[in-house]
């Protein structure tokens, strides 16, 4: 299994911008370390402003980081010029959120698709390379004569997904694709990423807020709070015993349907704080069941407790 | 019986939104209204209160709360009972907030309507509900802005206007649908304990089978606009008998896409995803059928 992808001490800060505000810094993506080996799924899972979508966009170059390494096949193209990171777009893809605002509802679907082919003045006759990708996708070539407008939801992501296939990348990330989607329609579409993953010899950066879906799609998971990542493990194991104590409140918050009449789920101390204003120490001290004296002065670093598994708690033990 | 749902048809213009749904609420219960979007399980929510965002319309039916014909009632006898006898907990907090005014006026609004309260008697009120939804300081969130607060926050603000009056039916509508899980579940603990200590019976509008699981003492299904089964919702989880219902419970993906029915149906609106179609499912509309205790399916299975 060959490293695809390595992602060294990542910072993306925002400078707040207005006289206002003064000279605040928002730390979206503050000190993330990750590997991500060709072939696999990594999900990323975190709750809104954890820094997840910055992380997946700086990766791509989309954001600029402040600080850090981001190493693809051994190259390191944090600083790579636009020019030079152009040639790399073609093995580097993103799938969005929202399929209605990602698809420009001016253009056919065939142009859409085609577009990254034009871009990178890939040779071949592109209308069968596009009827192609939309069969591979579960829709009919003869959805490329149709606008977005025309497609459910689900279709629009199977869309967004053959257009992120078209130049054969050897990375996606996969932007909360389905979080808009309805559940039978949800598991449809996580059913065509894993044939996708196996027939195009793709690795997926998987973003998401819902742990139960990442459950079915990714090898391993990294749990990011507030601009950092707080533990990352093999899929089974991060269920079956998760090690950091946000980790294990995120897992019991989850009303699973068999435990029916024995959900209690622990209660988190407040919202989580905004990544303007950090807390010292490890940042989830303040909301977490266990802190003690050292949580709140020494910031923890991700430890390995066990083959595999990284947690940045004092306290963790495997 | 506090609430009979019979025959209920909603439409919006060309598009039938709701077909003959019935269904009941005794005292205290909670029923789970769940289906997908578009499926009409907000509408049905919006009909009890006779809310429907225009051009939607009651075509026929009926819905009898407390032995009184909600469809026969004048508008302002409906008022009356809106926010008072019957409360909505909407989807999304900011959208029903008025970005406008402070909290503690908006808030304080049914209690002043329904309650002859002064704004400074109601804010007492709120103030001690606020308390209870787990809300450290209630004064300064009634002095609050709607954009001030967070989603979490701006929920429980709308929960505790839905209970102050003391209402005994609740629609909640997705109320967690736009939070973050470890909020959803502080909020779904408070709503909860809150309609156990109150009894309140509720209407829970979702589409997330876990929230079911642990709330809801009776379930729902709708899909196109027609209710597919109804059940315990022990019997839901543990034998769904619609096969739509099975791929839901069983976390089964599905081809295809729902249908929007334009009139009456004349076949089973699952018949095109059904694994289990049969020749009639295309010709006849399968009506709803009971298969056990309390337990009725529209399917031509049974």
């Amino acid at each position: 299994m060959a490293l695809l992808l390595e992602v060294r001490n990542l910072k993306t800060h925002y400078r707040l911008g207005g006289w206002l505000s003064g000279r605040r810094v928002l730390r979206a993506v503050d000190g993330v370390d990750l590997t991500l080996n060709s072939q696999q799924t990594l999900a990323v899972v975190g709750e809104s402003g954890s820094g997840k979508t910055t992380l997946g966009r700086t990766i791509l170059r989309l954001v600029e980081p402040t600080e850090g390494k981001i190493v693809l096949d051994g190259q390191d193209i944090s600083r790579f010029s636009q020019a030079r990171l152009r040639p790399l777009r073609r093995r580097m893809q993103i799938v969005f959120q929202h399929p209605y605002a990602s698809l420009n509802p001016r253009k056919r679907v065939g142009r859409i698709v085609a577009q990254p082919l034009r871009v990178h003045r890939v040779p071949g006759d592109h209308r069968r390379q596009v009827g192609e990708l939309l069969e591979r996708v579960g829709l009919p070539a003869s959805a490329a004569n149709h606008y977005p407008h025309e497609f459910s939801g689900g279709q629009r992501q199977r869309i967004a997904i053959a257009r992120a296939l078209a130049l054969r990348p050897d990375l996606i990330v996969l932007d909360e694709i389905t979080s808009g989607l309805d559940v039978t329609v949800k598991l449809r579409v996580l059913a065509l990423l894993n044939e996708l993953q196996a027939d195009f010899r793709l690795a997926y950066l998987f973003i998401s807020h819902d742990l139960a879906v990442v459950r079915t799609v990714s090898d391993r998971v990294a749990v990011m709070y507030l601009g950092r990542i707080v533990e990352e493990s093999p899929t089974p194991a991060i269920f079956e015993r998760p090690l950091h104590p946000y980790t294990q409140v995120l897992k019991a918050s989850i009303p699973e349907p068999a435990a029916r009449g024995s959900w209690n789920p622990p209660v988190l101390v407040g919202d989580a704080p905004s990544p303007v204003n950090v807390p010292s120490g490890c940042r989830f001290h303040p909301r977490c069941p266990l802190a003690q004296a050292i949580c709140r002065e020494v910031e923890p670093e991700l430890r390995e407790l066990a083959p595999g598994r990284r947690v940045a708690c004092h306290l963790a033990e495997a | 019986m506090l609430l009979q749902v019979k025959d209920l048809t909603v439409r919006y213009g060309g598009h039938l939104a709701v077909w003959e749904a019935g269904f009941t609420l005794g005292e205290g219960e909670v029923l789970g209204l769940v289906g997908e979007s578009g499926a009409g399980k907000s509408t049905v929510g919006r009909a009890l209160l006779r809310l429907l965002p225009e051009p939607g319309r009651i075509v026929s039916g009926a819905i009898t709360f407390k032995g009184r014909d909600l469809l026969a009632l004048p508008e302002a006898e409906l008022r009356a009972l809106r926010g008072a006898e019957i409360a909505l907990i909407p989807q999304d907090p900011l959208a029903a907030l008025n970005p406008a005014f402070r909290i503690g006026l908006q808030a304080t609004d049914a209690l002043a309507l329904h309650r002859g309260l002064s704004r400074r008697e109601g804010k007492g009120v709120m103030a001690r509900l606020l308390a209870r939804m787990g809300i450290a300081d209630p004064e300064d969130a009634l002095r609050r802005y709607p954009h001030e607060l967070s989603g979490g926050m701006r929920q429980r603000v709308l929960i505790a206007i839905a209970f102050s009056c003391g209402p005994s039916l609740l629609v909640a509508d997705e109320p967690t649908t736009s939070l973050d899980v470890t909020t959803q579940a502080q909020i779904l603990r408070l709503l909860d304990g809150l309609r156990s200590e109150t009894r309140v019976a509720t209407c829970f509008i979702t589409h997330d089978l876990g929230i079911v699981a642990h709330l809801t003492h009776r379930v729902a299904i709708l899909y196109a606009g027609c209710l597919v089964e109804q059940a315990p919702t022990e019997t839901i989880l543990t034998a769904p008998r619609h096969p739509y219902t099975r791929a839901l419970v069983g976390s089964l993906p599905l081809d295809g896409i729902m249908p929007a029915l334009q009139g009456p149906p004349q076949a089973c609106p699952f018949s095109d995803r059904c694994p289990e179609r049969m020749a009639i499912c295309d010709t006849a509309h399968p009506p709803l059928k009971s298969v056990g205790a309390g337990h009725q399916v529209a399917c031509h299975l049974y």
